[in-house]
């Protein structure tokens, strides 16, 4: 399991710096519990969000994602287990360290966009003078500064989000949360989101994005955790979790003469299957489930009855594990 | 604490700059005076037009006694037959006094009769007794020989003078003052609460409705963020209320000043007999006015001061973070209603005792009670404090008060903290409830 390789991963770490072991972990959950009445929406979650990744949040609706950030947030607090954040116990002075945009976002309608970003940053703990230097270089990053006494309700939608992305990071948070952060967004905005989350990423900003949508995580992710049902399912690193969930199929492309023959062989030694992957010269594309055969045999058998054109082990998507997990 | 702060300031500021806030602090109170203007107006011309009343005098006792003046004109019909009389009145007449001819005067003590479809005025009925009560007393002391002329000069009128174990005078008139300033006070923190409730109800809802809410507490406790919205709309109310105020003593001392003298002439000159009284209860106030003047500073202006500001305070926080509840619990105003009520009728209720209870009775018991209750206090005991109340009552009201406060607030914020991230449905009471236990 990738969960293994983590805490090999960790226990190399150990030998060398205790310190370095408390700050590789930006987020520790530790068995927290949420309770809302007689529905539980969190059932002793664990999580550990390394320094410096990008963490995939998954679930389906209403499987405790946005209840999870909550806590982090200190929005609602924990009927049981702790949080740890930067190594220390969550307290209120950890405010200023998280940026968070949540699903349900908006901002002041009648409010001037200029004030409002002041008095946003100034509740998340920043000095005017300091929220002032930090707005300056974000307008003039996304070119609004011409927006700054204009009124929320005088901007278009997309030029509002501009808005709410700059209100979420303005403070340097060392921990970005984002609640289905291309939601709403048009495919402009998303991408210079996305190109800005990257690079605040390369920086040194560990993020969180909680999301059903598994484009983005496949694309930005390194760590990803499932959620379904108020229970964690899957933590791990992407490619971990990737591997833990390889049924050892491959995609192959053969240019035969021979496809009935080759199909026989095939048959006896390997589970096989209809694929879809595009190619231009191929006779005859399948998906080839190994057993408990090596990728040698296989293409011992198809070099034996043809030529070779494309040859690839089928990586499952998050979306095939999401669905695989969720409907288990 | 520096964050409530910051939150108090945003939420003035944002009302302050809130075009209707403006408006409605420039222009009601030019509203008010021109709703008096035009009640004045209207009262004015509704006197001008006297009730006619046709009086058919058989035996001629009434002898002129009946005067015509603003508000009645009496005529007399007495020359002609009755039947014709009574035929008129009916028809151009508002009614029509009927003093039968006696065989002694003494007999009309229960025959004189008004006849007339509209029922008439208490006070009417009132004025033409006390007529028809000195003919039959002037005729008895007659008939008895006695002398009319001295009887009225040893008539005494006394008055009995009200003091205190203190030695302080009282005057009779204050009383009338001790109400007016009661309700006055008791009124004004009503109006507030209901004012400044609904606008703190309303921020909560928009915050809601904007969806910027959780971005806010993300950063700011929910107690916080509520506490900051009682405060910066209290304050803006403080600051619409000392603008009215000072435009409003600034417009009454410029009207006493250019019409005061004026007005006062005028009604000296029109004199009829009902005028000349009231001039003379007027005058006789112009003389009473050092007395007034001593006794009003004589009220415990001090303990009223200070107690209005405590319970001002007590009263609009408890009232003003249930608004804040009930704006977190619903999505818009229109499904606020029915959580409204339940904060209203105790603000009600506490008017209604006020008006009808302490006025009779400052010390009785459901006034005494309606005093200490946490929901009533604030209007009930504002109103009897003039009166003067003892100090423990007061001291065991606002304890109460303030406990109820620090109750009130903390499950107001329970259900605004869950509140607030709660979209799409109309909770129920139940539902309130549970999100207490959350």
């Amino acid at each position: 399991m990738g969960f293994i390789f983590v805490t090999k991963a960790l226990s190399l770490t150990l030998i060398t710096t205790k310190k370095y072991v408390i700050m590789n972990n930006i987020l520790e959950v530790k068995n927290v519990v949420k309770q809302y009445g007689d529905y539980t929406a969190l059932n002793a979650v664990s999580l550990n969000v390394p320094e410096g990744s990008i963490y995939g949040l998954l679930g389906p609706n209403g499987a405790g994602k946005t209840s999870l950030i909550r806590i982090i947030n200190q929005i609602t607090l924990p009927d049981a287990g702790e949080i740890i954040l930067n190594g220390e116990k969550l307290n209120p002075n950890h405010i200023s360290m998280i940026g968070y945009m949540p699903e349900e976002r908006g901002l002041y309608k009648s409010m001037k966009v200029g004030e409002q970003c002041l008095y946003l940053a100034q509740l998340k703990g920043m000095s005017k003078q300091e929220a002032k230097k930090q707005l300056k270089y974000w307008f003039e990053k996304f070119e609004i500064s011409t927006w700054w006494d204009k009124k929320l309700q005088e901007l278009s939608k997309g030029m509002a989000q501009k808005v709410q992305f700059i209100v979420t990071v303005l403070h340097n948070p060392k921990l970005l949360i984002l609640d289905e952060p291309f939601s709403g967004f048009d495919p402009v905005n998303a991408n210079l989101i996305k190109d800005e989350i990257i690079e605040l990423n390369k920086n040194g900003t560990s993020i969180i994005f909680s999301t059903h949508r598994m484009e983005s995580v496949e694309e930005m992710c390194d760590y990803i955790a499932l959620i379904h049902k108020s229970n964690k399912l899957i933590e791990g690193k992407l490619e971990d979790v990737k591997r833990e969930y390889r049924t050892n199929t491959f995609q192959v492309g053969v240019m035969t003469q021979n496809i009935e023959g080759l199909m026989y062989q095939l048959t006896q030694k390997f589970t096989i299957g209809q694929t879809d992957f595009k190619s231009l010269n191929d006779d005859l594309k399948l998906e080839v489930q190994l057993g408990n055969h090596t990728t040698n045999d296989l293409l011992s058998v198809l070099t034996q009855n043809g030529q070779v054109t494309h040859f690839a082990e089928k990586i499952p998507s998050v979306n095939d594990i999401f669905i695989q997990t969720v409907s288990k | 604490m520096n964050k409530l702060l910051l939150i108090v300031q945003r939420e003035f500021i944002a009302k302050v700059r809130n075009k209707s806030f403006i408006v409605m602090t420039f222009l009601s109170p030019l509203i008010f005076l021109g709703m008096s203007f035009l009640i004045g107006y209207l009262a004015s011309i509704n006197k001008d037009e006297a009730t006619k009343i046709a009086v058919y005098d058989q035996g001629n006792v009434l002898k002129g006694s009946l005067k015509s003046n603003k508000e009645t004109a009496y005529t007399d019909l007495s020359a002609l037959p009755f039947n014709v009389a009574k035929d008129t009145a009916s028809k151009s007449y508002e009614g029509l006094l009927f003093v039968p001819k006696t065989a002694s005067v003494q007999d009309l003590k229960e025959k004189v009769e008004y006849i007339s479809d509209e029922s008439a005025s208490a006070e009417f009925i009132f004025d033409i007794e006390e007529v028809v009560d000195s003919i039959l007393t002037q005729d008895n002391l007659q008939a008895n020989n006695l002398d009319i002329a001295k009887i009225e000069k040893a008539k005494v009128e006394s008055s009995l003078k009200l003091s205190k174990y203190s030695g302080d005078v009282s005057l009779k008139g204050i009383n009338e003052i001790k109400i007016g300033l009661g309700f006055l006070f008791g009124y004004l923190i009503m109006m507030f609460i209901i004012i400044y409730g609904n606008f703190v109800m309303r921020s909560v809802i928009e915050e809601k409705t904007n969806r910027i809410i959780e971005i806010v507490i993300s950063s700011v406790k929910p107690f916080q963020l509520m506490m900051g919205k009682i405060i910066g709309n209290s304050l803006a109310g403080i600051l619409q209320f000392a603008i009215w105020a000072i435009v409003g003593i600034s417009i009454f001392l410029v009207a006493t000043t250019f019409f005061g003298a004026e007005t006062a002439a005028s009604s000296m000159s029109k004199a009829n007999p009902e005028a000349m009284k009231l001039a003379a209860q007027n005058s006789g106030f112009m003389t009473k006015l050092p007395l007034y003047l001593n006794e009003f500073r004589n009220l415990p202006i001090a303990t009223i001061i200070i107690s209005f500001i405590f319970y001002f305070i007590g009263g609009y926080f408890l009232y003003s973070s249930l608004y804040a509840a009930i704006g977190a619990a619903v999505d818009n105003e229109t499904d606020s209603q029915q959580f409204l009520l339940p904060i209203i009728m105790p603000l009600m209720l506490g008017v209604y005792i006020g008006f009808f209870t302490v006025a009779n009775d400052p010390h009785g018991n459901i006034a005494t009670i309606f005093s200490m209750i946490p929901f009533t206090s604030p209007i009930v005991m504002l109103m009897r404090i003039p009166f003067g109340v003892p100090v423990w009552q007061i001291i065991v009201s606002l304890i109460l008060l303030f406990g109820t406060f620090i109750a009130v607030v903390w499950f107001a914020s329970k259900i605004y903290r869950v509140g607030i991230l709660m979209y799409g449905k109309k909770p129920t009471w139940k539902e309130l409830y549970k999100w207490l236990k959350y």
